[in-house]
């Protein structure tokens, strides 16, 4: 009986896997099987028939050894599984310990400009995650525009420092709370939708903003983008090699030699603390009645109401949070690359802090950490594979998604236990 | 206390509730029985204000709430442990009863937090366990327990015998009268278990499509042949 059971399993999966081939053998027929050869007659279409077969002869291959492995093992025992739970144990330590080695980063031996600059790149979408964690983690609301408020936070900087010649402390709350008002008349007519429709209009807004960026030409200087933004600056301590109208710079007061090197530092320690403040706030706030309704509306919004909340005020103040960091996030971007573009906030961007967020487990803090350093940190770090690079992404996804369907690290953690209560 | 006044009510074009006035008075336990689509969870809902009523008044005290939103409604004083009792599963016990306690004053949180765990002794030792985790009982008596947190003076109940073994529901139907009798709390039940129902309430209702058919106490109509025919054949035998 179980040899015969195995027998049919494996013709299944062979099935399953042929059709996975012929799949990939159409789709690689058009894109990997023509190929523009030039030579001395002339551009002439040869093809590659090679390529197709080994595409398809590597994905039936790939359907084929997953299908037998799941077929052989429970899926809750995989490796990443155990780390997973091991980890659960150490997460408070490990916490501490990540924040230990981000303080001290630029100070390693091996760290230079470049990787300081991709840290600090990476701390802004963990930054991003963790707004959005607290619309689509705790909350529940599936936001696909995310990346409006996070230009709405730039835009606002940029616009107020040209304009006004106001310094980048004095925008970042400004940004903030233009971002967060952004959130709320976003949010007041289209948070009565749920779920996907809800996620197909802050699609819709995020679009929307981006091509207003693109063409109210007269304010944000279209297409063409604001460039030569404001530097932050250290209690007016300027970060450039010479200091306009006799003030000091940083290195002059200090007493060092200028080095390009310590603005680099000095904005990758804001956006850490930036980071690390967003997270504690997030800490915080699940503690509180606030932070507490977010999370029963995103378990049961009819039980909610019979408990006398307004579900329209609780996902609005949800909304509004999460944009306001989107937005503090978003002037930071704006002074580090000190040139902003609506190239810079396109649906991708919104796509990429969702995916982070989810594959790192939906209101886990660490697992944001985790997923940044894997979406955003990674291919950076192998911009050498080239084109590849996308390919290694997809792939990387889908085994996650096999493993850990729920995100690296899915767990709820209670905010409050019978000793804090009493 | 609760007075539902030729109340209709529907979901769209289908019309689910055609004319239904009960009173309840304060202190009492009143029941609602019915088969399945009768619009028995239909009229608790309306009552609470959703779906809002068609036509006819829902009165709270002399205070006519028909139109209020649902969560205006909660706020006055009426807790309502909806249908398949919606506890927040990844929630810890603790949690769910602080959301209990949301609309409530936090000065009395403690309080109340120590009367609704001397009333289910099982959910003080599952304090820090999700609410998911727990059994059918015990999840439905952390929906009373939270529906109790705000200090409720009448409390809706929809189907608390749902999907319980006969044990069990025996047991939540004795805490439904203690609630009733110590905290002085008034009780409308909605119920497809008409003995137990009957047996506590003391007063009844039968809805049949939409309508009221029958009233009496409820031990009237425990007696009454007509329902011993309809809705107590394998349940008398208890």
């Amino acid at each position: 009986m179980a040899a015969a059971g195995s027998r049919m399993d494996l013709r299944r999966a062979l099935a399953d896997a042929l059709v996975g081939g012929f799949v990939a053998a159409a789709l690689a027929f058009p894109m990997l099987g023509f190929r523009l050869e030039d030579s001395s007659t002339g551009l002439s279409l040869g093809l590659r028939m090679g390529w197709v077969a080994a595409a398809a002869a590597v994905v039936f291959a790939g359907r084929l050894a997953l299908t037998l492995l799941a077929g052989t093992r429970r899926p809750r025992s995989g490796p990443l599984e155990r780390l997973g739970e091991r980890f659960a144990g150490t997460r408070h330590w490990a916490g501490w310990a990540m924040i230990g080695l981000a303080a001290v980063l630029p100070f390693l031996p091996f760290a230079d400009r470049n990787l300081v600059d991709k840290a600090t790149m990476v701390l802004i979408y963990v930054m991003l995650g963790w707004g959005l964690n607290i619309v689509v983690g705790l909350a529940g609301l599936l936001d696909l525009g995310f990346v409006a408020f996070y230009a709405v936070g730039a835009y606002s900087y940029a616009i107020l420092s040209e304009t006004f010649g106001l310094s980048f402390w004095v925008c970042l709350p400004l940004a903030g709370l233009f971002a967060a008002g952004f959130g709320l008349a976003l949010g007041f007519p289209v948070l009565r939708l749920r779920g996907d429709y809800l996620a197909i209009v802050t699609l819709g807004f995020g679009e929307i903003i981006r091509v207003i960026l693109q063409n109210w030409v007269d304010v944000t200087n279209g297409p063409n983008g604001i460039s030569g933004i404001d530097r932050p600056t250290l209690f007016g301590l300027s970060f450039s090699a010479m200091a306009p109208e006799g003030q000091p710079t940083f290195a002059d007061f200090f007493g060092i030699d200028y080095s390009a090197e310590h603005r680099v530092t000095f904005l990758y320690f804001i956006i850490l603390a930036m980071a690390l403040l967003t997270n504690l706030f997030t800490l915080r706030i699940r503690r509180l009645p606030v932070g507490r309704a977010w999370e029963a509306l995103r378990e049961d919004e009819i039980a909610c109401r019979s408990l006398g909340l307004n579900p329209t005020t609780v996902k609005l103040s949800a909304f509004a949070t999460g944009a306001m960091f989107a937005g503090f996030a978003g002037s930071f971007f704006a002074t580090r690359q000190g040139f902003i573009s609506p190239e810079s906030f396109t649906f991708i961007e919104s796509a990429v802090i969702l995916a982070i967020v989810v594959l790192g487990g939906m209101g886990s803090q660490i697992g944001v950490v985790l997923a940044a350093l894997l979406l955003v940190g990674l291919p950076e770090w192998f911009r050498e594979l080239q084109q590849y690079r996308m390919l290694a992404f997809g792939g990387a996804m889908v085994l996650i998604m096999l493993w850990r369907p729920s995100g690296l690290l899915a767990s709820r953690s209670p905010t409050i236990s019978l000793g804090a209560a009493k | 206390m609760l007075r539902v006044e030729n109340l209709h009510s529907g979901y769209g074009r289908i019309q689910a509730l055609h004319g239904v006035d009960i009173e309840v008075a304060a202190g009492e336990i009143v029941a609602l029985i019915g088969a399945n689509g009768a619009g028995k969870t239909t009229l608790l809902m309306t009552i609470c204000g959703n779906p809002r009523a068609t036509a006819g008044r829902v009165l709270l005290d002399d205070q006519d709430v028909t139109r209020l939103p649902m969560h205006r409604i909660a706020r006055l004083g009426l807790a309502h442990c909806p249908e398949g009792r919606r506890i927040f599963p990844r929630m810890s016990v603790l949690e769910n009863l602080r959301m209990g306690a949301v609309v409530a004053d936090p000065a009395h949180f403690a309080d109340d937090l120590e009367r609704v765990l001397e009333l289910f002794p099982r959910l003080k030792e599952r304090l820090d366990q999700r609410g998911g985790t727990l059994s059918g009982g015990e999840q439905q008596m952390l929906a009373i327990g939270r529906a109790l947190m705000s200090r409720p003076r009448a409390l809706l109940l929809d189907e608390p015998s749902l999907g319980l073994a006969p044990l069990v529901v025996r047991h939540i139907f004795d805490l439904i009268a203690r609630i009733n009798r110590e905290q002085n709390v008034t009780v409308f039940l909605v119920e497809q278990n008409a003995y137990h129902a009957l047996k506590l309430a003391h007063r009844g209702h039968v809805m049949v499509n939409g309508r009221v058919t029958l009233s009496g106490t409820g031990a009237e109509l425990l007696a009454n042949p007509e329902i011993r025919a309809h809705y107590l054949e394998g349940g008398v035998a208890q």
